[in-house]
């Protein structure tokens, strides 16, 4: 009867489980898709917000990655927008579009860091 | 490869990529870049000089110092002090006592020092480190920070193949464009400043950046030598004034869904 009750408990578990990652994909896109809609009208912060709640909730959606990055990037925090441009590189290593994103980004960070201070 | 096919196989890269995303939107972004100096504690800013070398058809030290303050006037917040450019070769000889740099410094026909190269220029840059000498200026101008440096602006040749594209027509008269090597003479300038940021208040180095920019012309585009100056002088200015201000680099970035 134990057994019986493991073995339904796991059946539903792994029923449910795709069921539940697609909820929180489709609810981390809702999130994406208002980011974009703010940041084009340059409410950056709000965007940010957004595309923060995206990764919170599905940690491996690239593309929200890619768009917090954006968004730090805008906002001059360098060393945030680094980590958010390699996870989403981390996810989707093939993407040209995050990776020219990172090219421009690291063209500007270096930029930041030339000359001879003294 | 050729440019051409590089460039045709790179567009195909992209399509490709964009094929495999669902959607995306390029996004126009300003990146703010912080200040490399925190200058907040100066209400002014003195360009003083520089020392100038290379060729005699700019005034390296005037150019420099009437570019730089126009600069500033208009990008930073600090009160831009408008005196006259010091002669700061001079200076760094007659500082140096008579025995500095008479034998080995050359003057020109006007009694200036002849600065050709970066070891002509190195003869003075013992005045940088002169810290009494820069307090005592800061203290006449209000404790400012204080700009100075050194510029050499050089004539540069240089010769090789260099690849340009032709139009030419095919058998059907169809035009289309094909790289074409050939051996060309080229003449420039190359520009080499080292821009120096002292405290007035204490006469001390706080930061200095040097840099480098070439521009090569066909031989026989005789550009002048003051036009080259600001050509060079421009590609600088932004990282110069981001030196000290706040600095918003503009470009597009891709938000993807």
């Amino acid at each position: 009867m134990k057994l019986r009750t493991l073995v339904l408990a796991a059946l539903f578990l792994g029923l449910l489980s795709p069921a539940a990652y697609a909820d929180r994909r489709s609810d981390a896109k809702a999130q994406v898709d208002f980011g974009i809609k703010v940041a084009q009208r340059g409410l950056w912060k709000e965007a940010q917000y957004r595309w923060e709640r995206a990764v919170e909730l599905d940690p491996t959606y690239a593309a929200a990655w890619n768009n917090l990055a954006v968004a730090h990037e805008q906002q001059g925090q360098f060393d945030e927008a680094r980590k958010a441009y390699q996870k989403a590189l981390d996810l989707e290593p093939d993407n040209l579009l995050i990776q020219q994103n990172f090219d421009l980004f690291k063209e500007i960070n270096d930029r930041t860091k030339s000359g001879n201070g003294g | 490869m050729t440019v051409r096919r590089a460039a045709t196989a790179a567009s195909l890269g992209l399509v490709l990529a964009l094929g495999a995303c669902t959607s995306f939107y390029e996004i126009p972004i300003e990146t703010p870049i912080q200040p490399k100096l925190d200058v907040s504690s100066f209400r002014r800013v003195l360009v003083a000089g520089f020392i100038a070398g290379g060729t005699e058809d700019v005034d390296g030290n005037l150019e420099t110092v009437r570019l730089l303050r126009s600069q500033l006037r208009s990008r930073s917040n600090m009160a831009v002090i408008e005196a006259e450019p010091l002669p700061l070769a001079e200076i760094a000889i007659e500082n140096a006592g008579p025995a500095a740099a008479a034998p080995d410094a050359p003057a020109g026909t006007d009694g200036e020092p002849r600065i050709r190269s970066q070891q002509d220029l190195e003869r003075y840059e013992h005045i940088f480190a002169d810290v009494a000498y820069w307090k005592k200026l800061g203290e006449e101008y209000q404790e400012p920070l204080i700009v100075t440096g050194t510029i050499l602006f050089s004539p540069h040749q240089r010769s090789g193949m260099v690849e340009r594209t032709q139009e030419v027509q095919d058998q059907f008269g169809r035009r289309r464009t094909i790289p074409v090597r050939t051996y060309q003479e080229r003449e420039g300038f190359i520009l080499s400043p080292k821009f120096i940021f002292i405290d007035g208040r204490t006469g001390t180095t706080l930061y200095s950046e040097s840099f480098r920019e070439e521009v090569l012309y066909e031989a026989n585009q005789n550009t002048p030598a003051l036009s080259s100056y600001f050509e060079l002088m421009d590609r600088l200015i932004p990282s110069f004034l981001s030196t000290l201000s706040t600095q918003r680099i503009r470009g597009t970035r891709v938000l993807l869904k």
